[in-house]
């Protein structure tokens, strides 16, 4: 199987000119973002339905339409995460039709980070780099760490000083270098644009982000194809830098272009928490200004005060008929525990804003009950688990006898006296 | 009173490579007027048609983002660094 498409090339999207491939992530003229362009065309008839279910069960089915350079041979089996009905939550929250697409359980470290280090770090290689970085408030720092660590590249990460213990061990476990910046997250992207104008290093969310984001998509790929080729009426997604949400987008109109799914106007819905939502408040306010603020909330993943791609988001967000929402600490913290209880599924702080936001759309009425809807589960609950502090007690040991079992479920249950009990153990 | 002005390497082929350079200007659109004058092609580069600075530009004091000081309004104050890049910036959502 050929794993390229050789017809994209970096284009900026505010002036319209076109600069090859390179290592390169603003316009050099107009400043904007690049982004990357396919020849669409040249892949209709290459990226159908039957090509891509006789692919692998991860995202190189869809390499076809990725930034992937010629005689790329794919490694890790990156994505094609589980698309799963949603029942006991849907019966909870009032959705006939809610899915969760689960990227808790994406390989190699549990994010959907993965899918975008993959595609960012074919083309470091492809570019001659040896070593590669980024800024990161987790997540991609796990996930650069460890496929660094698999192609022989070395890796150097920053990250905001006050990241979260598991998060860090995550990153340092596969021998990455990794550097506390003493800021937040803007902090810390900022000063990876200077190093990366002064150290020849690929740093996938700088100067390889045009193809870094492009791994996105595959999310919007995997749920068109696991709804059976078919597009949801509506999209929830968290919202850090705002890329994600877009990606999803693109993927859906490729889709619907080349005919592998039929047309139909999706809505996207935005989700952040409400100490960093620079974007939901943009959108609330009917507009594609996005004013920074000072991120101050648990969900660190999300903590992006100042999001580049927010005023593009912001706009199709409000294109779609969608909507943004942004909840509290508190709400996000329950959000986790209501995924966890209904589904099983155990999610970071960022799934609790997107479950909590996700329920706050159906209780406004903004979703209808008995439309197709996919909620997207971006990480996983391991990495943040110091956002549950205080929230369950470890309970008293039970002496291994059947009597003291019996008591001690009694007691859990309410039904014996607490002093009784406590009597009858010693 | 003078501040010292840093500009990523994206900017430098319009300075004659220079990557710092020193300023009297009191705010942000003195600032602008003083690159007007010092660097045109650079003014070119870095505002729109509409002689607005491009929003593709963020601008921080100090390293703070200068839209959390006032912006326009804010008063640079004597040795204040300010440093012009472009907001490429990363998302890990």
């Amino acid at each position: 199987m050929n794993y390229s498409c050789s017809r994209y090339e970096l284009k900026c999207n505010e002036c319209g000119k076109r600069f090859g491939n390179q290592p390169l992530s603003a316009c050099p003229d107009c400043l904007a973002p690049l982004e990357v362009a396919y020849d669409l065309e040249a892949v209709r008839g290459i990226f159908t339905k039957e090509n891509i279910s006789a692919g692998p069960a991860n995202i190189w089915r869809y390499a076809a339409l990725l930034p992937i350079p010629d005689g790329f041979q794919p490694d890790l089996p990156v994505g094609f995460t589980p698309l799963i009905r949603a029942k006991n939550l849907g019966n909870r929250i009032g959705a006939a039709n809610l899915y969760i697409k689960n990227d808790a359980v994406c390989f190699p470290t549990l994010s959907f980070k993965d899918r975008v280090v993959s595609v960012a770090l074919a083309n470091a290689q492809k570019f001659g780099f040896t070593t590669v970085g980024c800024s990161s408030t987790g997540n991609l720092a796990n996930s650069v760490a460890a496929q660094s660590a698999r192609l022989g590249l070395k890796a150097c990460i920053l990250v905001p000083a006050d990241l979260e213990p598991a998060k860090i061990l995550n990153t340092l476990v596969y021998g990455a270098r990794l550097v506390r910046i003493d800021g937040n997250y803007d902090h810390v992207n900022r000063l990876c644009t200077q190093i990366a104008d002064e150290y020849a290093w690929g740093f996938v969310n700088v100067n390889l982000r045009p193809y870094y984001a492009e791994g996105s998509k595959t999310v919007g790929y995997e749920i068109a194809e696991q709804l059976g080729w078919r597009l949801p009426d509506n999209v929830v997604v968290p919202m850090a830098g705002g890329s994600l949400i877009r990606k999803i987008r693109k993927a859906f109109n490729e889709l619907i272009y080349l005919g592998l799914v039929e047309e139909k106007p999706v809505r996207f819905f935005g989700a952040q928490a409400t100490g960093c939502s620079p974007i939901s408040v943009a959108v609330k306010q009917g507009t594609d200004e996005v004013v920074p603020q000072r991120p101050n909330t648990i969900a660190r993943s999300l903590a992006i005060g100042n999001p580049n791609d927010g005023p593009a988001a912001s706009r199709m967000i409000l294109d779609s008929g969608g909507w943004a929402e942004d909840v509290s600490d508190v709400e996000i913290v329950s959000g986790i525990q209501e995924l966890a209880e209904t589904e099983g599924i155990f999610t970071e702080t960022a799934g609790g804003v997107t479950t909590a936001v996700t329920a706050r759309l159906y209780v406004d009425g903004r979703i209808g009950k008995d439309q197709i809807t996919v909620t997207c589960i971006t990480g996983n609950g391991l990495k943040t688990t110091d956002a549950l502090t205080g929230h369950y007690q470890q309970e008293r040991a039970v002496r291994p006898r059947l009597a003291d079992f019996d008591t001690y479920l009694r007691e859990l249950d309410g039904l014996a006296e607490p002093d009784l009990v406590t009597a009858g153990a010693k | 009173m003078s501040i010292k002005v840093t500009l990523p390497a994206a900017f430098t082929r319009h300075t004659d490579g220079r990557k710092q350079f020193d300023s009297a200007a009191g705010n942000l659109p003195a600032l602008l007027t003083d690159i007007d004058q010092t660097f045109p092609a650079l003014s070119t580069q870095i505002k729109g048609e509409d002689g607005k600075l491009r929003r593709f530009i963020n601008i921080y004091v100090n390293d703070e983002d200068i839209r959390f000081l006032g912006g326009e309004t804010y008063a640079f104050q004597d040795g204040d660094e300010i440093m012009l890049i472009p907001s490429i910036a990363g998302g890990s959502e």
